[in-house]
């Protein structure tokens, strides 16, 4: 196999125009004979139907959800970035281009995240004109905040809750399209396969999740937005159901699947509060704008408060490590994701963590409450306003920017985060490897695409903040709508694609025999129980910190897990009808072989970059140690019949226009 | 070995939209009141297996309030008794050891049970397709975002509207089973809104006439929708989607 990224000539600035203005068209008459299918109806999947059905395409649309807008996306929390500068602190396309590549350390290719900085204020000028009720300032204009690892406001943000607003909006859009007849939407459809005639995808079997039954459905071309894979974890921020196994079928059918150990663990999550924990549950970054991060400098202040002799309030000031802004003066509480994560870990690890099971740090918002209460007091010409005053003042500011994010702790602990600080700690919350795609968003499999979370395409090791609804709408919207033409250019001819072909046929016997195998079986556990192991090593042996040690057990244990939840899981019912069970084994069992590939990726990758933080990596201060004359490349890999024994293939990363360097955020 | 409260469920059975469904008693102990009410469900559904049984079938994904796939009626009450949160919010802290807990799926002639818990809600699907859009294509060359200010309040107000998750909660309470509530906060977000207006008289006729069609019933202000609504949309909505009802039918087009 060879990578081609297909890069376009030509300078930064002007590839994605050039390319644009080069790449052929369909016209539109012959837009009408050509089916797309799009599996996944998240930011991305959502956003790439609905523009191509405009565009005249005959779409077909899946998830698994009972709706197209319950999708992951909807759980997106922050923000989204664009490089409008409203604000007018400096930013520019180019600075988002430049704090992205940085932000991944310097792990991403150039020109895909030019276009994306490039087309990101387009996208906020299109969910303005579909009515996405962003945040806006008493001026009625858009407001922003500031995210991880930049030093401008570039942020636009709906509450709590922009992936919700974003994907409505982009769900309306879609809702338009079906409402016209231009989409056909396969609610609770499961894509079990994906099918391959002459090199080409040409379908998909799905699973009707209500009746059970198997569907052959054809397309000239195949779009994957089926979202990232961090539940490989078990526990983390996503959603029960988001999984794999779309972009792992696609895999064991061709298509490369690159740095799959860059995995982004959050630092701001409610921390784990018991074995019964089904997911984990995230805090905004954006409360890292006005939260404080810190622990006790003495230890007898951590033992009295896990003893719950010392509540957070009465450490006196400066008892109190503030430890980002210690380290990280320039950044502060506002460094990378990856760096505010082991930060945070190293804190616990030497034995600073604030709750019972020590692993857990304070988000404190006492200082930011008593700031905007001193503002509103101003404003409301309160001269001699009370401590107290302030603190209401300040609090009502707090709960308008992030009210839903501390109702949901609330719920979740049982505290009152206006008045105590909120206990985090990092948990599994994105995944940056993904389907290996070439600059127009084709995997190495002809006609199939990949866009949104699950391509691995633009945040190199590590994405930041409010980036990841930015590449969904960008991906969907603005990108793959221009370059799937070039390739369906060639299949204007091509007619009504068969469905009774013996790919199609062999691949749903392929995927009937799958789902049989689980019902021969007698049985012990449940699926989940398999999954939660799962879970377990690749948290201790391929989460926050990895030695190789560590990822050859890790590997021999994912080895054995396999046989046992083959000989051994139970999962009842039949085939027929609704079954979650089942779906849930399908998953796990993708979840396993990916898991060996993450933990083989990330031994072959013997540098530190990222997300992907070896231990025997690190300089004298414990940041990240890359290599670039060694690593300085994309890890591809091939499917070849044993999950042991994957193909490795590089794509070298070349940098052009930026100086790789050292990342440093002090 | 969590935690340790027993409870006595009493669960709503159905193998699929056309069986007849009844009700069925289970006992759990070593519930832990960290638990959210979904665990508790997973801790059965654990134990169901294990013993060869069927687990209980029930929509959720997110699993942080946001989704709304969770939907469940708990002691009688969409979402529990607990005011602003949804099923997946809720925690076993808020019941009691030994307590019995009835729960049932939402009863709606627009939802049809596919399993035990489980509804179809594609109505709602369908009532969105109807209007629920502004139209404009998705090419990016709108206007600039900045071109047109709108008053926060209105902004917030029509953010407020567009926090509905879709769930349900609010027919399924109502005892007529109108979907007011649901229909309402899209209309009214877009009523709020400069960029919604050109549509506004064609999108609540279209929204209302699908959603007469899907065999929800009318609404007579009792407002049980907005007491079960974990999102506390407002009735506001109802009275806002009224009028706006209303003005399109009196004015005619011209
Ligand atoms: C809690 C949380 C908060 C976040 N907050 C932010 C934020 O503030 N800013 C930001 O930029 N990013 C944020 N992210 C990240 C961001 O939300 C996701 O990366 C992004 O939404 C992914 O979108 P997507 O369209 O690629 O996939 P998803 O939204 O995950 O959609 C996947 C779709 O694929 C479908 N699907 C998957 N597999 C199959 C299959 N086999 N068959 C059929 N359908 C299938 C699903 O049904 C679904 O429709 C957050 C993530 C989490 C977990
Ligand atoms: S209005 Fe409230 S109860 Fe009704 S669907 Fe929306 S969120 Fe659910
Ligand atoms: S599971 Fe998503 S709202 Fe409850």
């Amino acid at each position: 196999m060879k990578l081609e990224s297909r890069i376009p000539e030509g300078s930064l600035e002007q590839k994605w125009t050039k390319y644009k203005n080069t790449a052929r068209l369909v016209n539109p008459s012959n837009k009408r004979n050509i089916d797309i299918i799009v599996v996944g109806t998240g930011l991305a999947g959502s956003s790439a139907a609905a523009s191509l059905a405009e565009m005249g395409y005959r779409v077909k649309t899946f998830c698994f959800q009972d709706s197209p807008r319950r999708a992951h996306s909807i759980a997106a929390q922050g923000g989204i970035n664009a490089a409008k500068n409203y604000m007018n602190d400096g930013d520019s396309t180019y600075r988002l281009f430049y704090d992205t590549i940085k932000g991944g350390d310097y792990r991403a290719r150039e020109a895909n995240v030019h276009r994306l900085a490039e087309v990101s204020a387009n996208i906020i000028d299109q969910c303005v004109a579909q009515g996405v009720p962003f945040a806006r300032d008493y001026g009625g204009l858009l407001d922003n905040r500031s995210f991880g690892g930049t030093q401008v406001s570039r942020t636009f943000y709906a509450a709590g809750q922009t992936g919700q607003q974003l994907l409505l909006g982009a769900y309306s859009a879609l809702s338009r399209q079906i409402g016209k007849g231009t989409v056909q939407m396969l609610n609770r459809h499961e894509m079990l396969d994906l099918v391959v005639v002459n090199g080409k995808a040409r379908g998909i079997i799905a699973r009707n999740m209500i009746t059970g039954a198997l569907e052959r459905h054809s397309a000239h071309a195949v779009v994957l937005c089926t979202g990232g894979y961090g539940n490989v974890f078990y526990l983390s921020t996503n959603a029960m159901g988001s999984n794999v196994t779309a972009a792992w079928k696609a895999h064991k059918k061709g298509a490369a699947f690159a740095n799959p150990c860059y995995t982004q663990i959050h630092p701001t999550c409610i921390p784990v509060s018991g074995d019964h924990q089904s997911k984990l549950t995230l805090m905004s970054e954006s409360l890292r704008n006005d939260g404080r991060i810190w622990v006790p400098k003495k230890k007898e202040d951590v033992e009295a408060i896990r003893a719950k002799k010392l509540k957070p309030q009465d450490i006196k000031e400066e008892d109190r490590d503030y430890y980002l802004e210690r380290r990280y003066p320039a950044f502060g509480n506002l460094v990378p994701r990856d760096i505010a994560s082991r930060a945070a870990k190293e804190r616990c690890d030497e034995g600073y963590g604030v709750n019972a099971t020590g692993e857990a740090v304070y988000l404190d918002f006492s200082s930011a409450i008593v700031r905007y209460g001193k503002a509103q007091a101003n404003v409301k010409g309160l001269a001699n306003a009370t401590h107290e005053q302030l603190v209401e003042l300040g609090t009502e500011v707090v709960k308008e920017k992030y009210g839903n994010l501390f109702q949901m702790y609330e719920q979740i602990v049982a505290e009152n985060p206006y008045k105590t600080p909120m206990m985090i700690y990092p948990a599994v919350h994105y995944t940056m490897g993904g389907l290996w795609v070439d600059y127009e968003l084709k995997t190495t499999v002809e006609g199939c695409y990949a866009c949104g979370e699950a391509n691995f395409s633009d945040h190199g090791a590590n994405r930041l903040g409010a980036s990841a609804l930015m590449q969904g709408l960008a991906d969907g919207y603005f990108v793959l709508p221009y370059t799937i033409g070039n390739y369906l250019a060639d299949e204007i001819r091509t007619g009504n694609i068969s469905t009774d072909t013996p790919e199609f046929v062999e691949a749903e016997n392929n995927v009937r025999q799958q789902l049989e195998s689980y019902f021969k079986t007698s049985g012990k556990n449940p699926v989940d129980y398999y999954h939660r192991r799962l879970g377990k090593i690749m948290w201790e042996k391929c989460g926050m910190a990895r030695d190789e040690e560590g990822l050859k057990w890790a590997i021999a244990e994912i080895k054995k897990l396999r046989e046992e939840f083959f000989a051994e899981v139970r999962v009842p019912g039949s085939m027929q009808g609704m079954n979650p069970e089942l779906e849930k084994a399908m998953r796990v069992a993708d979840f396993i072989d990916l898991g060996e590939l993450m933990c083989l990726d990330a031994l072959d990758r013997n540098e530190s970059c990222g997300g992907h933080f070896r231990v025997e990596f690190q300089d004298a201060d414990g940041e990240a140690l890359r290599k670039d004359d060694e690593y300085n490349y994309v890890a591809a890999w091939q499917w070849t019949g044993d999950a042991s024994k994957p193909n490795l293939v590089k794509e070298p990363l070349i940098y052009e226009n930026i100086k790789v360097q050292a990342r440093s955020y002090k | 070995m969590e935690g340790n409260m027993n409870l006595k469920l009493k669960i709503w059975r159905q193998k699929s939209t056309s069986d007849k469904g009844a009700m069925k008693d289970y006992q759990l102990g070593g519930v832990s009141p960290d638990m959210s009410f979904l665990e508790m469900i997973d801790v059965l559904n654990d134990k169901l297996i294990r013993e060869g049984d069927d687990p209980v079938t029930f929509d959720h994904d997110c699993r942080e309030g946001i989704c709304g796939m969770c939907s469940m009626f708990i002691n009688g009450e969409a979402h529990g008794p607990n005011r602003g949160v949804t099923t997946c919010q809720l925690h076993m802290r808020s019941f009691k050891d030994g307590d019995t807990i009835y729960v049932e799926p939402w009863r709606s002639a627009g939802f049809p049970v596919i399993k035990d818990l489980m509804v179809d809600r594609g109505a709602f699907d369908r009532i969105q397709q109807a209007g629920g859009f502004i139209s404009v294509n998705t090419s990016g060359r709108t206007m600039d975002a900045n071109a047109i200010p709108v008053p926060k309040e209105d902004a917030d107000k029509a953010f407020s509207a567009a926090t509905c998750i879709g769930c349900g909660a609010c027919a399924a309470s109502c005892p007529n089973g109108s979907a007011m509530l649901f229909v309402s906060a899209k209309v009214s977000q877009f009523a709020l809104l400069p960029q919604g207006q050109p549509e506004r008289k064609e999108r609540v006729l279209n929204m209302v006439k699908q959603m007469d069609e899907e065999g929800f019933g009318n609404c007579s202000n009792i407002g049980a929708c907005e007491v079960q609504c974990p999102k506390n949309i407002s009735l506001e909505n109802i009275a806002r989607m009224n009028r706006e009802y209303l003005m399109a039918n009196i004015k005619p087009e011209n």
